[in-house]
């Protein structure tokens, strides 16, 4: 039994993976487009949808996905969710850090800063085998691990409009998209169906329902919101110099353009003399 | 004159072959450990090596797993059904015609030991399910039957069969 | 190089020096007096470009090298530091995983002006196979570096190119056993990667010093592919061709911003931000965009070792193009038949770099396959018999004569 267990896991994880190609084969339709603050040239990250969007993660999400590649200290950074360095060390102390003492017995101690997000499985295994045999993804990238084909004339268009936000627009969309499987759809067991998931056999249940996270600033405690929260924490959590990324790209954009400028006219001047 | 010199030439290209020669021999012999260094080192050799596994806990009807150089190893215990099965299909009609004769070893038809990925891109296919009851891959849709056999979908190939011998009735060597 | 023997230091300690190494000389001749076409249009500065192009990613990866771990554990966690922890850290990773695009950008730019300008005729034979070995190198570097990071797409793309080499009849199996350093990709293999990818960059700027020496013994070619021949068909490389070039050089960085601060990971793979897991495939392995051309034609061929022969035959055939071609008239501008199946062969090429993105199933098959036979067919029918029977534009008795010519 299991035998079939870890087949059945495989087969979920490699389904995991296989976006593009299964979606265009069983007509999954497209994520819509959201309006992001992050997006385009000038985004930035709205810093109380980061904390709502941690605030999720923190309270639904990490009872089973890890982000080991986020440590507590980045919440406190240029460009993220904003906290202070003590709300962060503050954070860090409500969670348990395997250590070792001085003599060498394993204990538990609590977050410093300097830490990362402990997962909430000692192993991938231990997490596979806790959640009918898939281990759930990591967040540290999954915002920029995840996608939907684009298509043609889309991937031309999306060059010059800089669209950049398949990841986030997809994983919105599918913490949405659980629905009644249609009449004729066999459903394996252990499986849900979700519109957006390629394959529509998603392991995950649903995650988030509405007023299921108390917000403190007074958003809407609806699915669309909360999915749009805790998506754009995951985009930041997998993408964190976002901000300073375009900003530095628009200086650059500027100095660039400057410097070609003045280069055209002195190459101007220069073959002036043999026109 | 002439003839004089012609020796000496003789013997001098001799000379020049000679130390050619040996020059390429050592030039050929320092090569030897570099490429060498590039085949499985030792322990990689180590892990690779020929796994036993006891057929006797698995059940008529049971489909295990093995990883050996970290592949997927089906070991089918097959029912009479499914060997009938197997069988009696005409060999035209497969894609990559095999007969089951040439999927198991003679003697132990009740054991069929595939490598447990789909030939078509790779994915690892379901135990026991599909239109012909042997592997489905979920990925595109390839169907084998229960010798394994690529039958339905874009896998061009049979699942192909690891190295393997039995020991004895109830243990096989993969390797 | 260009036989200049007028220079002379102004400082004492200059000539005291040039006396003893000539490189003073050695650099004026050859990026100051030396003598460009005047005509040469914005085509011509990709060269630049790319010697540009190769001294940012070996900059950017020389630095990168010191923060990279190549340990199949630690690869792509090491990156991510990069990414997150190390200063700047993320731009040098774009800088360098979008420059290796921008670099490909270039060289097919400068591939095809070769090509539609004739630039690969006698006597420039040598310089173009130069030129196609380093695009070879290009390749295997790109692949190699597209490795390290040891996400999904770097494992199964490794996995897919290294058992090209299991089509090989007969030591198919050991030769791929020795290129792993075991029983399918892993540390052992990681490992070699990161030294050869580190390693062919140097040998690229190698092939490209022989490639600029040999461009510098024949001379450039020159939008109306007749040789200069006085003093009125060129201009001095300094000021003319070093301000075009810095001029285009600057635009296209324009360009290489836009990718790296806006799309930085536009023209990467979703798949490569997950962990590389020999456990599950990605449904649909693709290799970066430079290759898919070739990609389509490996999987066009349906028999395996054919299929690899196909491939690297593709390339190798544009060794050959200087003798395949028989026309004496070089540039597309006097052959307007030439013109047209250059664009055509040229749109042939994109068609195949769409068909190698998509599953090889179906109708793309068949196109892949139509596609294919037209590409060889460029090589070996068509530009074959186009020397014999088109007939050619009348040519310019000079450079300044067309350049004059056309102004009036």
């Amino acid at each position: 039994m299991t035998t079939q267990r870890i087949l059945i896991a495989l087969t979920l994880a490699a389904s995991l993976g296989a976006a593009g190609a299964a979606r265009a084969a069983e007509g999954t339709p497209v994520p819509p487009a959201q309006k992001w603050s992050f997006a385009g040239p000038f985004g930035k990250f709205d810093q109380g949808q980061l904390q709502r969007g941690f605030k999720i993660y923190k309270e639904v999400c990490a009872s089973c996905h890890s982000m080991s590649l986020v440590s507590f200290r980045n919440l406190a950074e240029a460009g993220g969710p904003g906290f202070s360095e003590a709300q962060a060390a503050a954070v860090a102390a409500e969670y348990k850090i395997k250590d070792l003492d001085d003599k060498g017995e394993a204990i538990e101690r609590n977050g410093r800063p300097a830490d990362a997000f402990p997962a909430p499985f000692a192993n991938d295994r231990a997490a596979a085998a806790a959640n009918g045999g898939v281990a759930p993804p990591d967040f540290s990238t999954l915002a920029k691990a995840r996608t939907y084909e684009r298509g043609f004339p889309w991937f031309v268009i999306d060059i010059f409009t800089q669209y950049q936000e398949q990841g986030p627009d997809y994983i919105s969309a599918l913490l949405q998209g659980y629905k009644e499987p249609p009449k004729d759809f066999v459903l394996p067991a252990g499986g849900n169906y979700n519109e957006y998931f390629p394959g529509h056999v998603i392991a995950m249940p649903p995650p988030l329902s509405d007023g299921q996270v108390t917000y403190d600033d007074g958003a809407p405690q609806t699915l669309a919101q909360y999915a749009k929260d805790v998506t754009s924490f995951m985009m930041w959590a997998a993408e964190p110099h976002l901000v300073a990324r375009k900003r530095l790209g628009f200086q650059v954009m500027i100095f660039l353009i400057v410097l070609s400028g003045l280069l055209y006219f002195t190459k101007k001047k220069v073959w002036s003399a043999v026109h | 004159m002439t003839t004089v010199s012609s020796a000496e030439h003789t013997r001098r290209d001799f000379l020049y072959i000679a130390t050619g020669a040996v020059a390429a021999v050592g030039g050929a012999a320092v090569a030897v450990p570099l490429i060498a260094q590039m085949n499985p080192d030792a322990s990689t050799i180590a892990a690779g090596a020929p796994i036993d596994v006891d057929l006797a806990p698995i059940a008529e009807g049971q489909i295990i797993k093995v990883f050996w150089r970290s592949k997927p190893i089906f070991i089918s215990h097959r029912s009479k059904k499914e060997i009938d099965a197997a069988k009696n299909v005409q060999l035209s009609t497969l894609p990559d015609p095999e007969p089951d004769s040439a999927r198991v070893k003679a003697g132990h038809e009740q054991w069929l030991v595939v490598v447990g990925i789909c030939t078509h891109l790779g994915c690892i296919p379901l135990a026991k399910q599909g239109e012909y009851e042997g592997w489905f891959c979920p990925c595109h849709g390839s169907a084998y039957d229960t010798a394994g056999r690529i039958r339905k979908g874009p896998a061009p190939k049979n699942l192909l069969l690891p190295p393997y011998k039995f020991v004895s009735d109830t243990k096989v060597q993969i390797g | 190089m260009h036989g200049n023997s007028t220079y002379q230091p102004q400082s004492k300690i200059g000539q005291w020096f040039e006396k003893r190494l000539p490189i003073g000389g050695l650099i004026h001749s050859s990026f100051v007096a030396y003598p460009t076409p005047r005509n040469l249009n914005y085509w011509w500065t990709f060269g630049g470009i790319l010697s540009f192009m190769l001294g940012v990613q070996i900059i950017t990866g020389i630095v990168l090298a010191m923060h990279y771990t190549p340990h199949v554990d630690l690869a792509f966690k090491s990156v991510e530091t990069i990414m997150r922890d190390v200063n700047y850290g993320w731009l040098l990773r774009y800088l360098h995983s979008n420059g290796a695009s921008m670099f490909f950008i270039a060289v097919y730019i400068h591939i095809y002006r070769g090509m539609y300008y004739g630039s690969y005729k006698e006597p420039r034979e040598v310089l173009w196979i130069l030129g196609v070995i380093i695009y070879l190198l290009m390749m295997a570097t790109g692949f190699l570096g597209y490795t390290l990071p040891w996400g999904q797409m770097s494992f199964w793309g490794a996995t897919v190119i290294t058992n090209f080499f299991s089509a090989i009849p007969g030591v198919g199996e050991t030769v791929v056993t020795w290129l792993w350093g075991g029983f399918a990709v892993g540390n052992p293999t990681l490992n070699r990667f990161y030294s050869l990818h580190y390693l062919l960059p140097f040998v690229i700027a190698g092939v490209v010093i022989l490639h600029v020496w040999a461009l510098h013994v024949s001379g450039q070619n020159n939008p109306t592919g007749i040789e200069p021949k006085s003093d009125r068909d060129t201009v001095p490389f300094t000021p003319y061709a070093t301000s075009k070039d810095g001029f285009a050089m600057v635009a296209f960085c324009i360009l290489f911003a836009w990718f790296v601060f806006y799309l930085p990971n536009y023209l990467g793979h979703a798949d490569n931000f997950i962990v590389a897991n020999p456990a599950v495939t990605p449904a649909h392995i693709v290799p970066e965009w430079y290759y898919l051309p070739f990609y389509a034609i490996l999987r066009a061929v349906p028999d395996k070792l054919l299929g690899v022969l196909a491939m690297f035959g593709s390339i190798a055939i544009l060794a050959f193009l200087p003798w395949l071609d028989t026309s004496k008239v070089k540039s597309a501008r006097y052959r307007p038949l030439y013109k047209q199946f250059f664009w055509l062969f040229f749109a042939v090429c994109i068609g195949l770099g769409w068909l190698g993105a998509k599953p090889a199933e179906g109708i793309y098959v068949v196109l892949s396959r139509i596609l294919t036979i037209y590409y060889f067919a460029h090589f070996i029918v068509v530009l074959p018999l186009l020397g014999i029977f088109e007939k050619t534009r009348p040519l310019p008795n000079s450079i300044s004569e067309s350049v004059l010519g056309s102004k009036a």
